[in-house]
């Protein structure tokens, strides 16, 4: 890896991307260390995805800069490809072409030697050697997404960006997922991979949180926990569809959300959510715990926050 | 790191073919559009009709008008429907299309001819479609020079011994170049290839952009250049294919003569199908859908049809259209291959209608180059 002896793998800042008026990424700083697998946090239209794409090239940014691989993003993005495997939003292979020719396209058009032994190896890790000959097009959602995941990987990249990567794939293929992830962490790949699901979010080893182009929160799930303060009640028992309604009245009360069985409370004042609790507290039908606030506690915060604040609204 | 990798620029090649082999209605259509056009074309002008309906306008009576007429009956393309009363009649018979032919025997059309005056015969015809009167307006000047051969005897006789005892003058309305098939069967390359290059070409590229493939494909190391034109090769080898099915259906259903080397022809049809896939991938850089190129497509098609000589005479055009004529690079295809094929025109001859292509191509290519995307800005 060139340049940044340090282990940053990914180390931009400042980057900024309009759509006409429509300002989609602002000032936004990003670091990623070797071997981490980052979780890229944020609601639908948050600009994960143009943030994804102007790290590996596909977007110039309008301002800011920055290394990916240790390249400069702005003037080295075909270095960067090279060593990059972008797994886009959709799934946008060739779904005219059988799985073998998908493979085969894309080592050609990495320059990689040995080109037919590889991606022979790649459809047996994969699974799908004798359905080699069949059309990507004719796999069901969870194949496609493997599919995809190994022609990223044909080329042996040192980093992986991973658009959303498991929506729409079911649980035990997204578990399966996952492990792989783990294990190419393991061997020394960087995974940049953003996602909706908390589940996923809590199996990364740092996070972060955009929201309307601005990066809100970064660091491990505890640090961005952490960094937020927040004080999370949970309570058991009584009617509690009745108490939501209630609490949600009370002006220390930010957040109230079902988990099972119990209800989670959060604010951001220990002592006003404590006093503004208190009556409630006295009901012996209800039992009342101090928990840990949740990933979702903390992202639905942030939300909340960026509407009632103003400069970054959510739409 | 090399900016053109002709491995990886072969994968392009290779992968446009796999997936124009898959694509059946495609592929029938590069095969079929040819075919079709070429034998319905073809056949629409390889008819020879006979019995065209025809008045006749008479100011003058005779033997020798009588004789006429019968020999033009007896040649089978005109059949006489009527009479007309005055110029103005047999001019609405022709605007109607009640009839396609108006003959007009002028008065002392007897005596000027018995004078040895060599008097005109005036023949109007309905030239719309020209391939219609072809034929008979060929057939009326043979008869011109026998009709009266019969007549003519005695003292007479000089009169029939200069080349025509009298003239026929052919006045075609509507459309004064009669275009033959000779001259449609080569035509119909050019708008054949038209129609192929710059809509297959817009699609191609539009469709990997419309399936989201485009981003996979710009997120390899594949440069512009060699996406571009790696993804227009296939559609080069078609368009020779084509040509060549064209050609050779030309020569052995209607026996369209190649009287030029096919080797210039073939280096021409080289330069206007590189003209014509430089407006698809311009046009393809410009849509945001398939649906949009074809547009363009069809935007660019029509006056390419209409404009060029191919539909009408480019000569009975209004200065404007010819002018926008001149621009479109199949006006001057259409005069290469007409010339190599009818006239056996060499690179010397054709130089001059090869350079507008090339240059409207240039032009195309800046176009194209200011708008293509490198990246999904
Ligand atoms: N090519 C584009 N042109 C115009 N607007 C775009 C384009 N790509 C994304 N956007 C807009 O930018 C915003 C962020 O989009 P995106 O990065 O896809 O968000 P996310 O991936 O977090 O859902 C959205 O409002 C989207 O409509
Ligand atoms: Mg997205």
């Amino acid at each position: 890896m060139a340049a940044n002896g340090a282990d940053l793998v990914i180390d931009v800042h400042g980057l900024n991307k309009h759509f006409g008026a429509h300002h989609v990424v602002k000032d936004l700083a990003l670091t990623v260390r070797r071997g981490e697998i980052f979780g890229f946090l944020g609601p639908n239209g948050s600009g994960k995805t143009t943030t994804i794409r102007m790290l590996c090239g596909l977007l110039t940014p309008d301002s800011g800069e920055g290394t990916c691989l240790g390249y400069d993003i702005l003037r080295e993005p075909r270095e960067i490809k090279r060593h990059v495997g972008y797994m886009t939003q959709r799934f946008s292979f060739w779904e005219d072409l059988t799985i073998r020719e998908n493979l085969a396209f894309v080592a050609r058009m990495y320059g990689m030697p040995e080109r037919k032994a590889r991606v022979e190896q790649a459809l047996t890790h994969l699974g799908l050697a004798d359905r080699a000959t069949q059309l990507a097009g004719a796999l069901s959602g969870g194949w496609k997404q493997r599919l995809a995941l190994a022609a990223c990987l044909l080329h042996e990249p040192d980093l992986l960006l991973l658009d959303e990567p498991t929506a729409g794939v079911d649980p035990k293929a997204r578990r399966e997922f996952w492990e792989e992830l783990h294990a190419l962490s393991a061997r020394g790949i960087t995974v940049l991979v953003s996602t909706h699901y908390m589940d996923e979010a809590e199996r990364c080893h740092k996070l972060a949180y955009i929201l309307s182009g601005t990066m809100l929160a970064q660091g491990t799930a505890d640090e961005v926990i952490a960094s937020q303060a927040l004080v999370t009640w949970a309570v058991r028992g009584g009617d509690l569809a009745s108490l939501a309604v209630t609490l949600r009245e009370l002006s220390a009360v930010e957040q109230v959300a079902a988990f099972g069985t119990a209800l989670h409370v959060t604010g951001s004042e220990a002592d006003a959510l404590r006093q503004s609790l208190a009556p409630f507290m006295n009901d012996p039908a209800l039992q009342w715990q101090e928990v840990a606030p949740s990933l979702e506690d903390v992202f639905i915060h942030l939300m909340n926050r960026a509407q009632a604040t103003g400069p970054v609204v959510a739409h | 790191m090399s900016y053109f990798s002709l491995s990886r620029w072969l994968g392009i090649v290779a992968k446009e073919f796999i997936q124009l082999r898959r694509d059946r209605l495609t592929f029938g259509m590069i095969v079929g559009i040819p075919v079709v056009q070429l034998v319905l074309f073809g056949y629409a002008i390889n008819s020879d009709p006979k019995h065209l309906p025809t008045a006749v306008l008479s100011a003058d009576r005779s033997e020798f008008t009588r004789s006429i007429l019968s020999g033009l009956k007896n040649s089978e393309y005109f059949s006489f429907v009527g009479e007309a009363r005055d110029e103005r009649e047999a001019d609405r018979m022709l605007a109607t299309g009640k009839v396609q032919f108006v003959v007009t025997i002028p008065q002392d059309f007897t005596r000027a001819l018995m004078r040895g005056e060599r008097p005109a015969l005036l023949l109007e015809a309905d030239a719309t479609d020209p391939s219609a009167t072809s034929n008979a307006l060929s057939a009326i000047n043979q008869l011109a020079q026998t009709a009266l051969v019969h007549d003519l005897v005695g003292p007479m006789a000089v009169l029939g011994a200069s080349p025509t005892a009298f003239e026929v003058r052919v006045h075609p309305r509507y459309n004064p170049e009669a275009i033959t098939q000779y001259n449609i069967v080569p035509g119909l390359m050019g708008v054949i290839l038209t129609m192929t290059m710059v809509l297959m070409t817009g699609l191609a590229i539009t469709r990997e952009t419309e399936r989201g493939t485009m981003e996979n494909l710009l997120a390899t190391p594949a440069t512009p250049l060699e996406v571009m034109t790696g993804k227009i090769v296939p559609y080069v080898m078609i368009g020779l294919v084509q040509v060549s099915l064209i050609l050779g259906l030309a020569r052995g259903l209607f026996g369209v003569p190649m009287i030029g080397n096919i080797g210039v022809l073939y280096l021409a049809v080289l330069l206007f199908i590189a003209a014509n896939l430089t407006l698809g991938l311009t046009f393809s850089a410009l849509a945001q859908n398939q649906l949009q190129a074809m547009q363009m497509t069809f935007f660019f098609f029509l006056p390419s049809m209409l404009l060029s000589g191919f539909m009408f005479p480019f000569r009975g055009m209004p200065g404007w259209a010819q002018t926008v004529g001149e621009v479109l690079p199949l006006t001057h295809f259409l005069r290469i291959v007409r010339g190599v094929l009818l006239k056996g025109n060499g690179f010397s001859e054709i130089g001059s209608e090869a350079w507008p292509i090339a240059l409207f191509m240039l032009v195309v290519t800046v176009i194209g180059l200011r708008f293509f995307k490198s990246t999904l800005d």
